[in-house]
């Protein structure tokens, strides 16, 4: 039994902001009030506290199969601990994808020793070829939760158009990377001035918007659940915004680092290399303006670690992609509450019900549900270092960064994840 | 004077003040290519690593040469030989390099910011010869100094560059460097290849795809370089760009009678100048070639030569 104490329990599912004691007991919330009394329990006292419901990552990479000298599922689980969350939805661009159902167990297996919950993502299309429909019926019996072809965009209107439609009677979303391939051939950062300072060849805002458009139309014509990876142009998030106004079931994820950097910090260090690109100032107050509006659904990390033999090359030569599950937190709290862009309601939803709400599932603080809780502090300074991390791959921009606020506990299934 | 390891990565971050610097130590090194006997002993013992992961004739016979002179032995490595195609990283094979011991590093390479991302691995002084689409500064430099040497100085003057804009780091190390003398620079060439970014470069910087009115009044022209490889992506019929973009007597004419044609080379004759113009009395072409000796044997000097880098050089005094 844990009890934890004095915390201030946010969630905005069931709309509490009050300091409760809750205890958790086999694996589940057992009660929830003021001034709780157990004795045996294990005591937490989470005075000072946020306690909300268990943070999910809608978007993460644990490259388990194939390239685990870059992250196994367990070091990856490890680092979300760290970074406060309880479930990870891993892309299935792994080596085998995940596109059938064998893998998708053989994950769920290995994932079972994990610090936190792994929720697989199946491939759309066999080896996310964008070919033909993947074993979607089969992967989501063994436990997939959504499906993309992440790395990719969906390759035909003509197979998002399949997709969506069987996916809508398994009541799953497709989750797209959005990506003009023609637009994106060779670029390795958003095109601009700095780009073009750089002498590096750049991919409009358009790149994305582009394929968002023919997207929202599909899922306009099949009534699918559509969601936006990494969304990250201003054109993108107000396609989007109108899909919603339609009533369509179109959702949308940013990242912390396109919410909190802009192409004026890339530097030729390839730790800033990242697909969607960096995006321009504009774009990035656009993004904020999403996450505080409610036009965002949820921040997703996309967490893509690489081994550094992937990443210390020339930019043009690097993989794509940053670590994230640590500093993901702490940038929200940077970017959004102690910017006064958002409150703390919401700012719990971005990583809470927006992503639960994605997936079609609940989450709250209530009896009786999963004991999965993120507790954290809104001014815990403390100085993220790479070399810290629990995550195989060192491939973050924000080494070195100091930051207020902070993932204190991580409590999965009423046990302890990962404390401070 | 302080322990620093002086590169030359980039034009864009040097001061006015140490550009021209830099143009008055070439001026002894340009003297001696009129000698009869070219040869010092100036940097005997030292040797300079020549990475050349780029096709490259001139810009590495420039270097190796400049190296030759100063009395420094070279040890030369050629894309086509070296241990990339093996799969070994630049990294990897610069440090095989640097184990060889040679006291600075001449980098080409076609991944813009590689000679940034070397300096960063490396102990000793890394000489950016071309880095991608980024930067060429010892171009600029060799350039500026021809111009300098015609026109008595560079300030104030009216620069058209002509061509492929985007694609070119000479284009943009010239820009950089024009720039800070006060230069008015008009680019010209096909829309595509001219971003509206390029007018943030630097300060007097315009765009112009007319090429009469970008040539109008120019005291200098500067005709890059256009890759055939370019015209095959889905972008321009070659005749396109000669109607519209090839350097012409009759377009020359309507820039100043003095003005300068520079041209990095190699030249396509007959693509982006016309014949009779880069063999004119107006084309700098060879002395631009014998003043980039001078600017590289001034660099290897006061990057090994044991008066500190160009980090040193004096700085402006804002």
């Amino acid at each position: 039994m844990l009890l934890i104490k004095n915390g201030r329990v946010v969630d905005p599912a069931t709309q509490t902001d009050a300091v409760l004691d809750i205890l958790l007991d086999g694996g589940l919330i057992a009660d929830l009030k003021p001034g709780l009394e157990v004795p045996g329990a294990e005591v937490i006292d989470a005075r000072g506290w946020v306690v909300a419901p268990g943070f999910i990552d809608l978007h993460c990479h644990l490259r388990e199969p194939g390239d685990e000298s870059s992250e196994t599922i367990q070091s990856g689980a490890g680092a979300a601990a760290r970074g406060g969350f309880t479930a990870i939805c891993p892309m299935p661009n792994t080596h085998p994808v995940n596109d059938n159902a064998s893998v998708t167990r053989s994950i769920v297996e290995r994932a079972s020793a994990a610090p936190v919950r792994v929720w697989p993502i199946g491939a759309v299309s066999a080896g996310s070829r964008g070919e033909s429909l993947a074993e979607i019926a089969a992967m989501k019996e063994a436990g997939i939760v959504a499906v993309s072809d992440d790395g990719h965009p969906v390759a035909t209107a003509k197979l998002l158009r399949q997709a969506m439609e069987y996916c809508r009677a398994l009541n799953l979303p497709v989750i797209d990377h959005c990506e003009e391939p023609s637009l994106f051939a060779g670029a390795v950062m958003r095109e601009g001035p700095r780009s073009v300072r750089m002498g590096l060849s750049g991919m409009p805002a358009a790149t994305e918007s582009i394929c968002v458009a023919r997207d929202v139309q599909v899922a306009e014509l099949t009534g699918g659940r559509l969601h936006i990876a990494h969304l990250s142009a201003a054109e993108s998030l107000d396609l989007v915004r109108q899909a919603k106004r339609r009533g369509l079931a179109v959702t949308c994820e940013v990242t912390p680092h396109h919410f909190t950097l802009t192409d004026d910090d890339v530097q030729y260090d390839s730790r800033f290399k990242v697909n969607p690109p960096i995006a321009s100032g504009q774009d990035r107050q656009a993004l904020l303006d999403g996450l505080a509006d409610g036009s965002v659904d949820a921040i997703a990390t996309d967490h893509a670690p690489h081994e550094p033999a992937k990443k210390d090359v020339e930019f043009d030569h690097a993989a794509f992609g940053m670590t994230g599950f640590e500093t993901a937190l702490s940038l929200a709290i940077e970017q959004l509450y102690h910017s006064g862009r958002v409150g703390l309601g919401r700012l719990v939803e971005l990583f809470t019900t927006g992503p639960a709400r994605v997936l079609g599932i609940t989450r709250r603080i209530a009896k009786g549900e999963p004991g999965d809780l993120t507790l954290f502090s809104l001014d815990h300074p403390w100085t993220f270092h790479v070399e810290e991390s629990a995550s195989l791959s060192r491939n973050s921009p924000f080494d070195g960064r100091s930051f207020h606020g902070a993932p204190m506990m991580t409590v999965v299934a009423g046990r302890i994840a990962w404390r401070r | 004077m302080p322990e620093r390891i002086g590169h030359l990565l980039a034009i864009e971050p040097l001061s006015a003040e140490q550009i021209t610097f830099f143009l008055d130590q070439s001026k002894p090194f340009q003297q001696i290519q009129r000698h009869p006997l070219k040869k010092l002993a100036t940097l005997r013992g030292k040797s300079v690593a020549l990475a050349f992961f780029e096709p490259s004739t001139r810009t590495r016979i420039s270097f190796a040469t400049a190296a030759a002179r100063l009395g420094a032995d070279t040890m030369s490595l050629q894309a086509a030989s070296s241990s990339l195609k093996k799969g070994e990283s630049l990294i990897d094979t610069v440090h095989t390099l640097e184990a060889m011991k040679p006291d600075c590093i001449v980098l080409r390479h076609a991944a813009s910011g590689a000679a940034d991302f070397i300096a960063r691995h490396v102990a000793i002084p890394v000489i950016n010869a071309g880095d991608g689409l980024h930067e060429h500064p010892t171009q600029a430099l060799l350039d500026a100094l021809t111009i300098r040497d015609r026109r008595g100085g560079l300030e104030g003057l009216s620069v058209t560059i002509l061509g492929d804009i985007s694609h070119s780091r000479v284009a943009r190390s010239n820009i950089h460097l024009l720039s800070k003398f006060g230069a008015r620079i008009t680019l010209c060439g096909p829309a595509m290849w001219l971003p509206r970014e390029l007018e943030l470069l630097a300060p007097g910087v315009r765009r112009c795809s007319r090429i009469e009115e970008a040539l109008d009044g120019a005291d200098v022209v500067i005709a890059l370089r256009v890759q055939q490889e370019r015209l095959n992506e889905p972008a321009l019929p070659r005749d396109e760009y000669i109607r519209q973009f090839q350097l012409t007597r009759s377009r020359l004419a309507g820039a100043r009678p003095d003005a300068l044609l520079l041209h990095p080379g190699p030249i396509i004759r007959g693509l982006e100048v016309e014949s009779p113009v880069a063999d004119g009395p107006q084309s700098c072409v060879l002395e631009q070639v014998t003043n980039g000796l001078a600017v590289r044997m001034a660099l290897l000097f006061l990057l090994i030569g044991g008066t500190g880098g160009i980090e040193d050089l004096p700085h402006a005094s804002d």
